[in-house]
């Protein structure tokens, strides 16, 4: 019996129904002091992730009126408007329908909002945590609108949750005859609550809070709505004083989630360099990592499979020489889009835009291995 | 874009009158109207009723000032008055006053979403009444201004001609 550990000399817990994961992981998102904390959000630990799939359970969110709890019994999905045949649909109608599943990225449009001024995030997580990526599952939006049948000059779709605000949002026609899901799963299960449990609206690519949890209506119309979190927020003011809206699509992005912000190295020797990219508008085609503040990039490994709209991640061999290093990582997404640095963000669109921030995020690595916030 | 979807709605149009998977059932308009109101900004979809900025003072005291501020300054919630003439300089302030397009569009977002911890209890009425008061703050209308599914549609916010098209891809890498 001597020498053995303790776990080697008493049983372990039985069989269970549900997993719990391990004590000894804490990895969680990130929230700030609110009056108002069923307004607000909370951030993916981005550096604690591996692969490209987030947890459900960690998961952003960014509810406007709290996380609502519904019977998918009793929830309806009522499309009416520009439509020659209005329809309400069960959850099991639903799920009758073909379906499908993908894996994408979900990004909120105000998603490293702190990065456009001077108090920038300090972590991965509080720099660049409001987005995530879940393998979704449901019935492509355009088969329910052929049940339908959209009466010409149908453009926008009216898009309504089942939340407390009743959370609003006008979708181009052009994104539901795409990729749009009605989705009801996600990482296997059903949505979690906070993801929009028992339906949610995916439109891939496209900023999070477009894709309306909670969905319980679609109006069909010919014009937009020009609803408040269309106009008032998730649009970018610029410096003329006018407001762009419907800036839909996010931008291609990447940060280094190791070595990031709050970490340390205990020694100078061999690193993996590792971070998250992702572009709106499709696959991720070369992620560049610089070790010396911007002067020279040299291009990461791509973690395949490299899938549109999803996190890709990157990897790089980095041997450390124990002496201060300023590092970063730039995606360029299959479009030849480059991801821009901050200075040319607010070159082209001030300093008010407040959504939508794209910008390289820079790591400084101190000679003692602490990492930190470059932009600070 | 425009092109691309109007001729896929033409292409999904010609199929709308069979039902290829049978799901579903046709609501009636009751129904549909239960689901409650949903107003463009032109005000179409405004229901019956109206009010005046002189009896949305009183409810806006009771059900709104705890979270904006006895005059809509802004509290828990966002300030609701002000900053006119603010948006094109270093710091912009964006309300119902300096921002917002279209008045229909306070009135659908006030009555699905305020008061904030207790959506839904303002009457239709009662909605009209505390718009046209948040309104008049702002000095867009008059205390007397009767608001209702017509008026508020005639309503022109300072900011109204204050959206602009997505332009992207607008930044230049080095
Ligand atoms: C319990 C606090 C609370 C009460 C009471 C309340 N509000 Fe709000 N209000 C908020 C919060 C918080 C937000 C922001 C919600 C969000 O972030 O989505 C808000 C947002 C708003 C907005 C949108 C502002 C903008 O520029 O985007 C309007 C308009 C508004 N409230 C009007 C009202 C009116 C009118 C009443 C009274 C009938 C009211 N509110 C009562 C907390 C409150």
């Amino acid at each position: 019996m001597m020498g053995r550990a303790e776990e080697a000399r008493t049983l372990g817990k039985p069989l269970s129904g549900y997993t719990e994961r391990s004590v000894y992981v804490k990895a969680e998102r990130a929230t700030r002091q609110s009056k108002t904390p069923e307004a607000g959000s909370s951030a993916t630990p981005l550096a604690d992730m591996m692969g490209i799939i987030t947890p459900s359970a960690l998961h952003y969110e960014r509810h406007h009126a709290g996380v609502p709890t519904i019977d998918p019994e009793q929830h309806r999905l009522t499309v009416h408007g520009m439509v020659e045949r209005p329809l309400v649909l069960t959850m099991a109608e639903i799920q009758r329908m073909p379906s499908v599943s993908r894996i994408a990225f979900l990004e909120c449009g105000g998603n490293s909002g702190g990065e456009w001024g001077a108090l920038t995030g300090p972590t991965a997580q509080r720099a660049c945590g409001l987005a995530s990526c879940s393998e979704w599952t449901g019935v492509p939006l355009r088969l329910v609108l052929e049940e339908c049948g959209l009466k010409p000059g149908a453009a926008w779709l009216i898009a309504e949750g089942a939340d407390a605000c009743r959370m609003q949002r006008s979708v181009p026609v052009e994104a539901a005859l795409g990729e749009a899901l009605l989705a009801y799963g996600q990482n296997g299960e059903p949505l979690r609550p906070s993801q929009g449990f028992p339906l949610r609206l995916l439109t891939p690519g496209w900023e999070g809070n477009l894709q309306v949890k909670w969905l319980r209506r679609l109006l069909v119309t010919d014009q937009p709505y020009m609803t408040r979190d269309e106009t008032s927020k998730y649009s970018d003011l610029m410096p003329d004083g006018k407001a762009r809206i419907f800036t839909l699509m996010m931008e291609a992005k990447s940060v280094v989630t190791f070595p990031s912000g709050g970490q340390r190295l205990p020694g100078r020797g061999l690193y993996e360099l590792t971070g998250l990219a992702w572009s709106g508008q499709g696959l991720i085609e070369r992620v560049e990592v610089t070790l010396d503040g911007g002067r020279s990039w040299q291009a990461a490994v791509l973690q395949e499979p490299r899938l549109p709209k999803a996190f890709t991640r990157f990897r790089l061999a980095w041997q450390w020489d124990g002496k201060p290093a300023v590092i970063a990582s730039r995606a360029v997404d299959e479009t030849g889009y480059v991801q821009p640095g901050k200075e040319e963000l607010i070159a082209a669109r001030g300093l008010n835009s407040g959504y939508h921030f794209n910008g390289i995020k820079l790591w400084k690595v101190a000679a003692d291995g602490s990492v930190a916030n470059a932009d600070a | 874009m425009r092109t691309l979807s109007v001729a896929l709605v033409f292409a999904l149009g010609l199929c709308a009158q069979t039902s290829r998977y049978g799901v579903g059932r046709v609501p009636g308009a009751e129904e549909i109207r239960g689901l409650g109101p949903t107003v463009a900004p032109d005000g179409t979809g405004l229901p019956e009723g109206s009010a005046t900025a002189v009896e949305g003072r009183e409810l806006f005291a009771q059900k709104c000032a705890k979270c904006h501020g006895e005059k809509a300054e802004g509290d828990v919630g966002p300030a609701l008055v002000g900053g006119q003439g603010t948006l094109a300089t270093p710091k912009p302030r964006k309300t119902v006053g300096s921002f917002w397009p279209h008045a229909p569009v306070v009135w659908d977002y006030v009555h699905r979403a305020m008061p904030f911890n207790q959506p839904g209890v303002l009457s239709h009425r009662e909605v009209y009444a505390v718009v046209a008061y948040v309104l008049f703050l702002n000095g867009i209308i008059g205390e007397k201004d009767v608001m209702d599914a017509k008026s508020l549609g005639k309503v022109r916010m300072p900011n109204r001609d204050g959206f602009v098209p997505d332009p992207r891809p607008d930044v230049k890498s080095k």
